[in-house]
């Protein structure tokens, strides 16, 4: 896919993130824009997913291991055709198939319940262990926060999976250096995370999460990586597309409000029409 | 008595892991370095590619066990109670037991008989901890055969299990022709009219010797034994109450959110009976060889026989 079909469908996934977070009057809008251009090429250019049985047993797998920006996987879900995008309204609602954080029996598409953070990282090691046992070739995706990372289980799942030499796992930071205390650096620095992932073993790769060159490099790199796991570390932005939403730690889990949410998406409608002309 | 077998029901997790490996291809064991105690490397000796040891770092086994279990297979993470349970509850709730996973945690050392370890091993809090997690069964093996058994159920239903295995050897006493295991399903041993007297676990053999001494001093205790403590067995337990009266619940465990616990929730809701609950009595462990802390802690024959008279005013 062109990175301007991509870009032009990350647009739309903000536009679902504003609109569902909007209608659920709760739920983290900031950490789920900075994912939502790796959501995109994940589910539209690199994993091998199919809306029409979300259940193939030979599916590459992705475990949102930062479980709190589920309105980013859910937008992207349903733009790939797991689910209509008009349900994202009903996103944390009462009787809700979209649940506040993925629920993995609730939802099409969802591989992992997750929500209680550096979990899902070890989840996503066993489906890599699993896959190795059946001589599988599928591929399994888990991405985590910056800030999630302080979390010691990160550590052990990378520990083994490093020393097992999972290469078809491959691990994503969405360094975007927010938590909601405030920045990662100053409530207790993760600082050098290439380093640390270097340290257990991984394959370390840079991306810029907003340029679909260099997540397209970066994922290829990953997948070319043999013995080793890989990790990305993203540089992003939190909020990203939103202008009053960017690098603002206050964005992490508070919804737009009626007002908010119109200069949101006019300013998302905006630049999406401006992709359309190019 | 020296002729009864005594065998410590992690023995038989063990062997019935290795027996059972060849005829489910998508069994999985893990362990977290204490492979050698929990007897789980007897499965790894048979089959080292389905054997995953995650070194000490419990919450990534049981979190890759969940993982594991989202492919199609059987899992069972095994350590000590104490870390199985209390060191990974979070991650076996919302790994395991949110999305119904069909993972089995094997805990092998729970109780105080884990014995000259002390407290920081002894875990007594591991029933309660697993017992208020929404669809995990919890089981207390009583014996060998019982938790030969009990492995085989856990392998049959599909979901989260939590299996409690012990240290020490303790006699055998399910080795007769007609025994049968049911998960959920109670076993009375004995049938009695003045008391009902509940054990779990390796308390069950203390229980059956206690009955033999009430007998002797002209009571009729009705003995049950109960191994699936959730679900427990509520239609026999209030068929028993409603019998005798009088229950007392022996186990080897706080009185806290375990089998106590349990039946108390039963008889409150279907029969209201007195209930005696014999176990540790919210305090911590200490160092001791497993036979003299059953006794210090009144879970031995003598211990439960006394206590017993003293619920009756007898």
């Amino acid at each position: 896919m062109e990175n301007l079909e991509l870009q032009k469908l990350a647009n739309k996934v903000r536009q679902g993130i504003i609109i569902s977070t909007h209608a659920a009057k709760s739920g983290h809008p900031g950490g789920s824009l900075s994912a939502a251009d790796v959501f995109t090429y994940l589910y539209f250019e690199e994993m091998n997913v199919n809306p029409e049985n979300p259940k193939d047993p030979d599916r590459d797998r992705f475990v949102l291991s930062k479980g709190h920006t589920a309105p980013g996987l859910y937008s992207t879900l349903a733009l790939r055709g797991f689910f209509p995008f008009e349900d994202l309204s009903s996103l944390r609602h009462l009787g809700s198939y979209l649940q506040g954080h993925p629920d993995m029996k609730k939802t099409p598409g969802v591989d992992m319940s997750t929500g209680s953070l550096g979990q899902g990282v070890s989840a996503a090691v066993g489906m890599a262990l699993a896959a190795g046992i059946d001589k599988k070739d599928y591929r399994v995706y888990t991405l985590l926060g910056d800030g999630e990372i302080e979390e010691g289980q990160v550590w052990e799942a990378a520990m083994f999976a490093g020393f097992h030499k999972l290469d078809n796992l491959c691990v994503i930071v969405d360094n975007n250096g927010l938590q909601i205390d405030g920045p990662i650096d100053e409530v207790c620095s993760p600082y050098p995370i290439d380093k640390k992932f270097e340290a257990f073993n991984f394959h370390v790769v840079k991306a810029d999460a907003h340029d679909f060159d260099s997540l397209r490099a970066a994922f290829k790199e990953a997948k070319e990586t043999k013995g080793m796991p890989t990790a990305i570390i993203c540089s992003s932005v939190k909020g990203k597309g939103v202008s009053f939403m960017e690098n603002q730690a206050g964005w992490h889990g508070v919804a737009p409000n009626d007002e908010q949410k119109e200069a949101a998406l006019n300013e998302l409608k905006k630049a999406g029409e401006a992709l359309c002309q190019m | 008595m020296s002729d009864v077998k005594k065998i410590a029901t992690r023995q038989a997790y063990g062997e019935a892991l290795a027996e059972l490996g060849g005829k489910y291809p998508n069994l999985v064991v893990m362990d977290a370095d204490l492979a050698a105690s929990t007897k789980t490397a007897m499965f790894k000796k048979v089959y080292p590619d389905r054997f995953f040891d995650a070194g000490i770092a419990e919450a990534n086994m049981v979190s890759m066990a969940a993982g594991l279990a989202t492919t199609g297979k059987i899992v069972f993470a095994s350590s000590f109670a104490m870390f199985a349970t209390g060191r990974v509850y979070e991650q076996i709730r919302n790994s395991i037991g949110y999305p119904h996973l069909n993972v089995k945690i094997a805990a092998t050392h729970g109780g105080i008989s884990v014995g000259e370890d002390g407290a920081s091993h002894q875990c007594i809090e591991d029933v309660a901890l697993m017992r208020n997690i929404p669809g995990m069964v919890v089981c207390v093996p009583s014996d060998y055969v019982e938790a030969k058994a009990a492995v085989q159920a856990a392998i049959d239903h599909d979901g989260p299990v939590f299996l409690r295995f012990g240290r020490s050897n303790v006699p055998v006493i399910n080795d007769r022709e007609d025994y049968k295991f049911e998960l959920g399903k109670g076993v009375v041993l004995k049938e009695g009219t003045d008391v009902t007297v509940i054990g779990t676990g390796i308390c069950v053999d203390s229980v059956v010797k206690a009955e033999e001494m009430l007998r002797a001093d002209g009571i009729s205790a009705e003995i049950i034994n109960i191994h699936t403590i959730k679900p427990i067995d509520e239609e026999l337990i209030v068929k028993s109450a409603k019998k005798t009266g009088k229950i007392v619940t022996v186990e080897e465990h706080s009185v806290i959110g375990g089998l106590g616990s349990a039946v108390c929730d039963t008889v409150c809701r279907h029969y209201p009976v007195p209930v005696m609950k014999i176990g540790v009595q919210d305090v911590f462990g200490t160092s001791g060889s497993a036979d003299a802390l059953m006794q210090y802690y009144r879970l031995d024959a003598q211990g439960v026989y006394e206590q017993v008279k003293e619920f009756l005013g007898k």
